[in-house]
């Protein structure tokens, strides 16, 4: 079993205080994992300014150079592990146990992220939209026009709360380095993986240690590090995003609610869009922010409702390392009857049809974990608040709603895919500022585009405009 | 060093003397003339008679478990012996933050407790004569007189802070964050000012949140505990763990005792019981903390979860239970909020402790610790 420690500054510091990482099926104890509290955080980030001053050692274009070395390493090597060693199987098959998560998935996440390392001189030109990260670095700087533009870091070292049932999350955070800004992680406690990986392939590469630190931890060190940090990014559900709302020094992610939104023009079209609506919903177990849980249509929707649950209905448990596994388990305990017992709440709802329900019971329970097998909802009427629902599996409601009345209605979308070729309806869709990332046309939710931005951009966040005049 | 025959002579001496105090308080508090009028009305409805057939520590098993519940609301007399009627009576609560708190009266136990703990401070560090600062709780609560009452017993002052904990629970409970370290920034401010106004302060009660936020806020004025004169601190709590305590000690104080002239003790107890002490922590022994109650006057078991009769074997993990066996106080086993492992006796303590204390699993998800 591997030992994991704390963090500090790149430096390993074993905690007398030590958690068991699980597997979610067997219960076998798979990672010891070292504790921060909340005072040695605190306390860590008051030299939280060594760690630029360390990266500042080296240019961007240098450390861009090393996030493409660690790019193979984290994705191709064999890579030093708290107190062992870890290859890339071992990672997906350690992934892949603590979170329940099929190991497919857990290889196509790494290749994401690996996809994102290697490519970040293009991923950061664009998210600065051209700007010379020599100005990032020295703070100001020509960009060319005659004028003296300056951008200000707000924080020497970015942090991150992390989730521990979406490893997809973990490029927001990857381009951070590169910025010559540090990383402070506090991993979730059942996905310690990818942060700590990436350490290790970051550091391999060439990156200072002194840029690091993680802190594996409770709520009380996910506390510190938000309170400690001038810029930090937490994962939560809608509580958290709420609770952070308008504070400058957080970018709080929560649950997407993205839809596909079907013009009237298109709508007749359905059957061609159908693949589209099945991967936007089913992909990566339905897990992530950016699938879909919301189809809405002025029509059809009943005979779009029943095309997906002929789709998905059927689709079962399969073992994590079954290559064909699309169902993510639910590792907590009780939490799969949990979900499943406010769906059934929803379904009392006037008019609301569980489409599903003849493909079988949608919860299944094992031993020790559980699993929601996808659902598909039909809502006959917008005012349902049914429609403003997601959960952490392939579910979606399938709308009916005017086309007049979707964008109002349809609330925070963080991926909205707009199909109709009704240019004032796309115009219109342009301008909703309830929709995050829009998709005009036939695009899954869930294929992003890396070279823009996500829920905010990134250096907007971490930089500040503003005037700098040199006499 | 003990000898093991010694040693057993002692465990056995201590075991004797628990349960002959045992047979004295059961009559104390179930006589006509002396008994509380709770305790003699609880008598009518018992199968057993408490004055003839409670012999032993043992057979207070005999007794329902103690339900906090019946502390609330009054009238209060009913808690008051007959026979300490004539006395002045202090009233201390817990809880409170919503509805009616929980009352315990008080005559003179809280002093009797804390001169008892006072003979476990080390004179070196705790310096009779030296003023006294109690970072914690103030409003109707215990503590706050009991750590007054030490700072005099040694021949102090004891300076306080305000701190309602009422208040803070209600502000975790609203999620309002940035109320929670405003306060207890508020907290931190009146210690550092006190701390700083010339009063020749050496030891502090201080909760493990607010000793740890004062040395950080300390620290972020270019000082440090040590430079402002602290040499002994007692704490307590289920967050008073083996870490803590190693970051305290390697990282805030800048080391043991002996190279940081700074030494703190834990402590764990409540209202109900009074406190428990610890065997000296050290990093020799993992910064391990095993607490053992004031026997006779108070008990400290680990008992099986489903099974709150039934003590766990040595080293086995159980629910913390708290048995009160004062003249003013009888509480024939409360089943704590805690959990623990059960510690054996030691030269110090010849009676069972307790170690690892943390929240009890099954209830820590609606328990709020740590609040100040």
């Amino acid at each position: 079993m591997i030992k994991l420690p704390v963090i500090r500054w790149g430096q390993p510091y074993d905690s007398l205080e030590v958690t068991e990482v699980n597997h979610f099926a067997t219960g076998e104890p798979i990672a010891k994992v070292s504790q921060a509290g909340g005072g040695i955080i605190k306390r860590d980030m008051r030299q939280a300014q060594q760690a630029r001053d360390a990266l500042q050692k080296f240019s961007s274009r240098e450390l861009i150079a090393m996030l493409g070395k660690a790019a193979d390493l984290y994705e191709h090597g064999t890579l030093p592990m708290g107190d062992g060693t870890q290859s890339p199987d071992d990672f997906v098959h350690q992934q892949s146990a603590s979170t329940g998560l099929p190991e497919h998935m857990c290889r196509a996440n790494m290749a994401k992220n690996s996809f994102v390392l290697k490519n970040m001189e293009k991923i950061l030109e664009c998210l600065t939209r051209g700007l010379d990260l020599a100005i990032l670095s020295r703070g100001h700087g020509e960009e060319g026009r005659g004028v003296v533009v300056s951008y200000q870091a707000q924080s020497p070292v970015l942090a991150a709360v992390l989730p521990s049932n979406s490893p997809g999350v973990h490029t927001l955070w990857l381009p951070v380095i590169a910025l010559q800004m540090g990383l402070v992680l506090k991993p979730g406690p059942q996905e310690p993986w990818t942060p700590y990986r990436i350490f290790a392939a970051y550091t391999e590469a060439g990156v200072p240690r002194e840029a690091f630190s993680l802190y594996p931890g409770e709520a009380e060190a996910g506390a510190a590090v938000l309170e400690a940090c001038e810029r930090a990014m937490i994962f939560g559900g809608t509580a958290t995003v709420d609770r952070y709302r308008g504070n400058p020094k957080v970018q709080a992610h929560g649950p997407g609610f993205s839809k596909i939104l079907l013009g009237d023009d298109d709508v007749d079209r359905w059957p061609d869009y159908l693949d589209l609506m099945v991967e936007s919903i089913y992909l990566n177990s339905g897990r992530g922010c950016i699938n879909c849980s919301g189809i809405w249509a002025s029509r059809n929707a009943r005979e779009i409702a029943d095309a997906l649950a002929e789709r998905l209905g059927p689709i079962d448990v399969l073992p994590p390392t079954d290559t064909k596994a699309g169902l993510a388990a639910f590792t907590v305990p009780g939490m799969g009857a949990a979900v499943w017992k406010q769906i059934e709440q929803v379904l009392k709802a006037p008019g609301v049809t569980h489409i599903t329900e003849r493909f079988g019971p949608r919860l299944v329970e094992h031993e020790r974990a559980s699993y929601l097998r996808p659902t598909i909802i039909h809502v006959p009427s917008p005012e349902s608040p049914v429609t403003q629902t997601e959960y952490m599996f392939p579910f979606a409601t399938v709308v009916e709603c005017p086309q007049s009345e979707m964008l109002k209605r349809i609330g925070p979308t963080l991926v909205g895919t707009v199909i109709t070729n009704d240019e004032s309806f796309r115009q219109a869709a342009t301008n909703a500022t309830n929709i995050d990332r829009l998709n005009l046309g036939p695009i899954p939710t869930t294929k992003l585009n890396w070279l823009q931005p996500h829920e905010g951009n990134l250096i907007d966040f971490l930089f500040r405009n503003r005037a700098l005049q040199v006499a | 060093m003990m000898g093991d025959s010694v040693f057993d002579d002692a465990i056995r001496a201590a075991r004797e003397a628990l349960d002959a105090h045992v047979v004295e308080t059961v009559a104390w508090h179930f006589h006509e003339s002396t008994g509380c009028p709770f305790w003699l009305d609880f008598k009518k409805r018992l199968k057993f008679d408490p004055l003839t057939e409670v012999r032993s520590f043992d057979e207070l098993r005999k007794f329902p478990p103690f339900e906090d519940e019946w502390l609330r609301g009054g009238p209060v007399r009913r808690w008051v012996p007959k026979g300490l009627a004539d006395k002045p009576i202090y009233v201390f609560e817990t809880g409170g933050t919503t509805g009616v708190p929980k009352s315990r009266i008080a005559v003179e136990d809280f002093r009797t407790d804390y001169s008892l703990f006072s003979d476990t401070l080390p004179e070196k560090y705790f310096p009779w004569g030296s003023n006294w600062l109690m970072l914690g709780p103030s409003g109707p609560r215990r503590l706050r007189l009991a750590v007054e009452h030490l700072a005099q017993h040694r021949g102090g002052i004891c300076f306080c802070i305000d701190l309602d904990p009422r208040w803070v629970i209600k502000l975790i409970k609203k999620g309002w964050m940035e109320h929670l370290e405003a306060y207890k920034q508020h907290c931190i401010d009146q210690a550092i000012t006190i701390l700083g106004a010339g009063h020749d302060i050496k030891c502090m009660f201080g909760t493990p949140k607010l000793i740890e936020a004062l040395c950080l806020a300390l620290e972020e004025r270019g000082s440090s505990l040590r430079e402002t004169g602290i040499t002994g601190i007692f704490s307590g709590g289920t967050e008073f763990t083996p870490q803590w305590t190693r970051f305290c000690v390697e990282e805030l104080f800048g080391g043991p005792p002996e190279i940081s002239g700074i030494y703190m003790t834990p402590t764990y107890g409540n209202t109900l019981m009074g406190l428990a002490c610890s065997k000296p922590v050290t990093a020799a022994e993992g910064y391990k903390i095993a607490y053992y109650a004031p026997q006779p006057r108070a008990v400290l078991e680990v008992v099986d979860f489903d099974d709150a009769n039934r003590v766990v074997g040595y080293g086995e993990t159980g629910r913390a239970k708290l048995t009160t066996l004062t003249k003013e106080f009888f509480v024939p086993g409360f089943l704590e909020r805690d959990e623990g492992e059960r510690e054996p006796p030691c030269p110090e303590y010849p009676w069972d402790g307790i170690s690892g204390v943390r929240p009890f699993s099954r209830l820590a998800e609606s328990t709020t610790v740590g609040v100040y």
